[in-house]
């Protein structure tokens, strides 16, 4: 087969991304309730071809339910982490407007928000807000915006020094039109690709704070929250309930970093030769 | 030298305690939006049925009716004073409960950063040296799938393995269960923390094999190591000579500034091991709603990461001479 480039690779990445998304928002929505519930008779059984995944203690089928767990885990991830990246944006491109005590009090903003470790800054806000999927989006959109806020505002500082943003300037162009035109073509890219990578963060914490016990109701059927249950069960040796759900979020994490690493290679062709 | 470093030292002092007292604000704030109450929680956890006085007395004696304001400068003095109030799960003083902890917690943080840092470190030369090879390549797919596995997951896999099927190691806890405290033996305590320390190790080293294998090869690529290669130098003299000094000290304070990381991770691993550590206190607290234990938890967890990040400043200071330049 003839060596595919990176462009290329990404395309079909994506579009397998896109699928398995689709589907698994399918299945979200159209796996009914009465699939997933607990069935005393079929409990603990081995995967099988009739339960692909096995069954849990109180015989939920796990297949459905890790799939019904994905969904819900993708919704956040992305809801938090689109939120997060706009929060960045505004934050990095704050940075343009040149006021030094605004920048530093970002800077200081920044340390702050890092200062404290994310899982324990999520599960306060998680605390705060009352547990639930509010207080976990709101926990992961104010935690993950740092790094990425830290990359636009670096890329602004460099930009504003750039020899046509003065002449822009000299020619009288006001502050917003320079930030709209010369800056924000620039920044876009890496405001994608910081988005496609916050991403796996996003779900993975997602995925934590729910094994805590602070996400979603145990009802529900979040990843976190099956391998919670999991924990109590492995030592009469169900390993199918730990193995199977946790490697699914694993796969689809990897499959999103993957293609956020090509990305950002493609963004920034210096990178690629590490 | 000694000047500035006294300088960067107390600059950086002054960013703790401000960052310190902002964190204490939030933590406060958060805390006291929480739709959990407290009081209601305590009864609860009674089990007893208390009659509307004896809540009002309750509530009197923890003060939850003064104004917030009030309440937080209240906190806050005896925070200052060492106090930081009496835990509602354990019944004991949380400066009690946290002392004890975190010397648990320490020590698995201190074992999986040193483990992590070493793994990391040789990983990384290794790749550094063997740049583009199938072993480079291998070892640098392992680092990028680690890096996306669940830390809880991990550790559930470890128990899976090596408690249940191997039964090599304990499934819990920092001591085995029903001996007595004095009568555990280091050997008992170190091969309880095996399997937690290992799983924290393995979260965080793919980070500093990455960073170091990426110095190495902008080291092997100056003209100084190609000059060191043309003189006949093999690959381990070539690492030894240039590699080593020049890669050591970044690496080292990439492993400072992962403080917060660690911290995290230990909350996950230590719930997964039911490691008797400030994570699984700090998850406990905030399921059973004890205010104090968290404010307190979520205090020191910032300290902590701030005690990393100063040293990785101070450490970069040092290294760089460019920054050297810039604060002269």
């Amino acid at each position: 087969m003839k060596k595919l480039n990176r462009r290329k690779k990404v395309i079909i990445w994506t579009v397998f991304l896109v699928l398995v998304f689709l589907c698994l928002y399918a299945c979200g929505i159209l796996i009914p309730e009465d699939v997933i519930a607990s069935d005393f008779l079929d409990a603990k059984h081995m995967p099988s071809w009739k339960h692909p995944f096995g069954t849990d203690a109180l015989g939920r089928d796990l297949f459905f339910r890790t799939l019904k767990g994905l969904s819900i885990s993708i919704t956040i991830g992305m809801i938090a982490s689109a939120i997060s990246a706009v929060i960045a944006i505004l934050v990095g491109i704050s940075v343009a407007v040149g006021s030094k005590p605004l920048d530093s009090l970002i800077n200081w903003l920044i340390d702050l928000v890092m200062g404290i470790p994310h899982t324990i800054l999520i599960l306060l806000i998680s605390f705060a807000l009352g547990r639930g999927l509010k207080g976990l989006i709101i926990g992961i959109a104010s935690t993950h915006w740092c790094s990425l806020a830290r990359v636009i505002r670096g890329e602004v500082l460099q930009l504003r020094s750039q020899p046509y943003i003065a002449i822009s300037r000299k020619l009288g162009k006001s502050s917003r039109w320079i930030l709209v035109h010369h800056m924000l073509p620039h920044l876009l890219p890496q405001f994608f690709v910081g988005l496609i990578l916050m991403f796996p963060h996003a779900i993975l914490h997602e995925a934590a704070i729910s094994f805590l016990g602070f996400g979603l109701p145990p009802e529900q059927s979040a990843i976190g929250i099956i391998l919670s249950e999991s924990m109590r069960y492995l030592s009469t040796g169900m390993w199918w309930t730990a193995v199977l759900p946790g490697l699914t979020l694993v796969c689809i994490v990897l499959l999103v970093d993957k293609i956020g690493e090509h990305l950002r290679k493609l963004i920034d062709p210096y990178s690629a030769q590490e | 030298m000694i000047q500035r470093l006294i300088r960067i030292f107390i600059t950086n002092s002054l960013k703790m305690i401000s960052l310190l007292l902002a964190v204490s604000i939030i933590s406060f704030i958060l805390v006291c939006a929480s739709p959990i109450d407290p009081v209601q929680q305590y009864i609860f956890s009674l089990g007893t049925a208390v009659s509307p006085q004896q809540r009002a007395e309750i509530e009197e004696y923890w003060g939850v009716n003064e104004p917030p304001v009030e309440r937080y400068l209240n906190w806050l003095g005896e925070v200052l004073k060492g106090n930081l109030g009496e835990s509602a799960i354990y019944r004991r003083p949380v400066a009690d409960i946290i002392g004890q902890r975190f010397l648990n917690s320490l020590a698995l943080m201190i074992s999986a950063w040193i483990l992590s840092g070493l793994i990391g470190f040789a990983l990384g030369c290794v790749m550094g040296l063997y740049q583009d090879r199938a072993l480079d390549k291998i070892l640098k797919k392992i680092c990028y799938i680690l890096s996306s596995i669940p830390t809880f997951w991990l550790g559930l896999l470890f128990l899976l393995i090596f408690s249940v099927w191997l039964g090599w190691f304990p499934s819990g806890f920092s001591s085995p269960i029903g001996v007595l405290s004095e009568n555990v033996t280091v050997w008992q305590k170190i091969h309880h923390l095996i399997l937690p320390a290992l799983t924290l190790s393995l979260m965080s080293f793919s980070n500093i094999a990455l960073h170091t294998r990426q110095k190495l090869i902008d080291v092997l690529h100056r003209e100084y190591a190609q000059f060191a290669r043309a003189r006949g130098e093999g690959k381990w003299m070539l690492l030894r000579r240039h590699g080593l000094r020049n890669i050591m000290l970044p690496a080292l304070t990439l492993q400072f500034a992962s403080f917060a990381e660690l911290f995290g991770g230990s909350v996950l691993a230590e719930n997964v091991f039911s490691y008797p550590g400030l994570g699984s206190a700090v998850s406990a607290a905030g399921l059973n709603s004890d205010v104090p234990l968290l404010l307190g938890v979520t205090l020191l967890s910032t300290l902590f990461v701030c005690i990393g990040n100063m040293i990785a400043n101070i450490l970069y200071g040092i290294v760089d001479p460019q920054i050297r330049e810039v604060h002269k």
